[in-house]
């Protein structure tokens, strides 16, 4: 399939856990569809998440049919010795015809570019990679054509990024916030024994506690750390390391060292992002459900849609889609998030 | 070549005469085969010390150490861009790169591959290898299987490898300052929270155990690794360099006890009793190692 990349403006990335969860993006109104398959090959390797290759296979001719891309997310960190597995993934969803891969590792990278040379390669978040030389070394040596920026940059910051890179932005705008740089973090290791890097998971369930006390009040944990402690009538966040709540000599109480439970909202600033140069805008959750698939995805195309026509924003649904109302546009509206 | 002991970058923001005085007395004291010097962690503290980087370079040289500028972990900022590409473009000393930016000026060049920038298989290496990488500081998550394959390809590839064996394990970076934040400041205008905390600040669970520690944009583990029971099982695989991170407590000393272990002038038995007898600063931990919970303590013989 023959395609303009130089042209690429508003186009809407949203996420699938499962083939249901892609219908339902494509029919939403998703431009293309990010996924991965039942293994350590990506980053949200979960249980009952994923795709088995029939599936992506599937999945792949009901997007191209009504003119949506998918994209693999293959972007974990092969251990030395377990290559394989990234390499079938890698050689299978081609087959498929998949639209690019999204890749964070400097090995699957070189072995797209080597075997597979027409196919396109995203560089994942999980590579980490926010500056203008960083993001050349990865085009002038594995040819990849976008970048998904990591979550800590300025939009002026972007602006300027995006006139010395030769390759497309794609930019989280939606979901989860994650606090720490991708690709990075072994936090999850440290207390589980699973890696995010290796083993595609953070804060796996099966290491995930709940303790509930006489009075209510619930304690969650991870492993053999508690992360966070909520009385009775707040509602408990899954516990995620960098989301916990903690005790240092500097504060008398326990206070949330990272960053507060809180959900991650451009919408306001979509049209400073498109302004920007932003080629690609990112919704954040495989894990989450159809139905939420289904809102999030169609509000959001409604809300591009307005901007590129010059439009008004009705951002109230958008507003309201975010858990417990929480929301922060992070890093994007201001250096002092830092 | 040569198996050694090295010490890796300092972490922390110590006072620059504290720094100085610290790379003297490894010059002068410490069995150490290589020093890496350079502020890796915040661009913020870098030029607090860069005045004596010649002077403390010159005094590691002489007293026979090889000594190697890392880079920073995270560049992003106009500043931090241009101070990587110097360190690369200069070739005053051997460089660490510690991220893809630093990977981009050292292109066709020797360098070294620091334990920031994700190495986790063969054929990354070999790829790597490829651009002019002769060593490579491993991350502290790869349990010893993937070590081992690791050691097959330097082997073939004819580079050499490195491995944390003492000191906290760096678990994660941000963009944001978490120093800051305790102090309820942003990065921007920290006042440098962090010079207060020479080994991290500890952050405990509600329930009061110890968790973290955080060193301005770095979360650390509480634990510090000690892999001196896993010295001869590296050796075996054909790993050359042991490195230490520094800390506050006696690191000529414990520099001496892995060189010990390393030149068989000590059991790494002998060597865990040694460890026992005093505080560091921090409980021991070996459990990534042996693909365990990071902070798990393993007594393996």
């Amino acid at each position: 399939m023959e395609r303009d990349d130089t042209a690429v403006v508003g186009e809407l990335v949203c996420p699938a856990g499962t083939p249901a969860s892609l219908r339902t993006a494509v029919d939403a109104g998703a431009d293309a569809v990010y996924c991965g398959f039942q293994n350590a090959t990506n980053a949200r390797n979960f249980p009952g998440l994923n795709f088995t290759p029939e599936e992506m296979k599937e999945a792949v001719a009901y997007a191209h049919a009504r003119g949506a891309k998918v994209l693999l997310a293959a972007n974990t960190f092969p251990p030395a010795g377990q290559t394989d597995l990234w390499k079938r993934a890698v050689d299978e969803a081609t087959a498929f015809g998949i639209d690019a891969i999204i890749v964070a590792d400097i090995g699957v990278a070189q072995y797209i570019h080597s075997q597979h040379p027409q196919q396109r390669i995203h560089l994942s978040v999980q590579a980490g990679a926010p500056s203008i030389e960083a993001i050349k070394y990865y085009c002038e040596e594995f040819g990849v054509k976008r970048v998904v920026l990591p979550r800590i940059l300025t939009i002026p910051e972007i602006s300027d990024l995006k006139r010395q890179i030769p390759c497309e932005i794609e930019c989280f705008v939606f979901g989860n916030h994650g606090l720490m740089a991708e690709g990075r973090c072994s936090l999850t290791n440290y207390a589980t024994g699973l890696s995010t890097n290796m083993d595609g998971v953070c804060s796996p369930a099966q290491d995930v506690h709940y303790e509930e006390d006489q009075d209510k009040n619930l304690t969650t944990k991870l492993g053999i750390y508690t992360i966070d402690c909520f009385s009775c009538t707040q509602s408990p966040g899954y516990p995620t390391i960098c989301k916990g709540r903690y005790l240092t000599p500097r504060k008398e109480e326990g206070y949330y060292a990272f960053e507060e439970p809180i959900s991650l909202n451009l919408a306001r600033l979509l049209p400073e992002l498109i302004k920007a140069g932003v080629n690609a805008f990112k919704i954040e959750g495989r894990q989450r459900s159809k139905s939420y698939v289904r809102d999030v995805v169609s509000s959001w195309r409604h809300a591009i849609d307005s901007v590129m026509a010059g439009d008004e924003v009705d951002l109230e649904n958008l507003l309201a889609l975010t858990e417990g109302g929480k929301q922060t546009q992070g890093a994007y509206a201001t250096k002092r998030w830092r | 070549m040569q198996t050694q002991v090295t010490m890796g970058p300092l972490l922390f923001h110590w006072p620059a005469e504290d720094k100085r005085d610290f790379y003297f007395r490894i010059a002068d004291e410490a069995p150490v085969g290589t020093v890496y010097l350079g502020e890796v962690i915040c661009s913020k503290r870098e030029p607090f010390f860069s005045k004596y980087h010649d002077q403390v370079a010159e005094r590691l040289q002489k007293a026979g150490k090889t000594v190697v500028f890392a880079s920073f972990a995270e560049v992003m900022t106009p500043r931090e861009r241009k101070l990587t590409q110097a360190l690369c473009e200069d070739q005053a000393y051997p460089v660490e790169a510690n991220d893809a930016s630093a990977l981009y000026f050292l292109r066709g060049k020797q360098h070294r591959v620091g334990q920031y920038f994700n190495v986790y298989n063969e054929e990354t290496l070999s790829r790597l290898a490829g651009n002019g990488a002769v060593h490579f500081s491993l991350s502290a998550e790869l349990p010893k299987d993937v070590l081992s394959v690791l050691s097959d390809a330097a082997r073939e590839q004819d580079v050499s490898l490195e491995v944390q064996v003492f000191g906290r394990m760096g678990l994660a970076l941000s963009a944001r300052c978490y120093h800051a934040r305790a102090c309820d400041r942003v990065k921007d205008n920290c006042r440098y929270a962090c010079e207060a905390d020479p080994d991290g600040m500890e952050l405990k669970t509600l329930d009061g155990m110890p968790f973290l520690s955080i060193n301005g944009i770095q979360t650390l583990s509480h634990t510090g690794v000690n892999l001196v029971q896993e010295i001869p099982e590296m050796m075996d695989m054909g790993i050359s360099h042991f490195r230490l991170s520094p800390h506050t407590c006696d690191m000529v000393e414990v520099a001496k006890i892995f060189d010990d272990v390393i030149h068989g002038r000590k059991s790494p038995q002998d060597a865990v009793e040694t460890f026992s007898e005093k505080d560091y600063g921090f409980p021991f931990s070996n459990g990534f190692y042996h693909k365990d919970r990071g902070y798990e303590w393993k007594q393996v013989a």
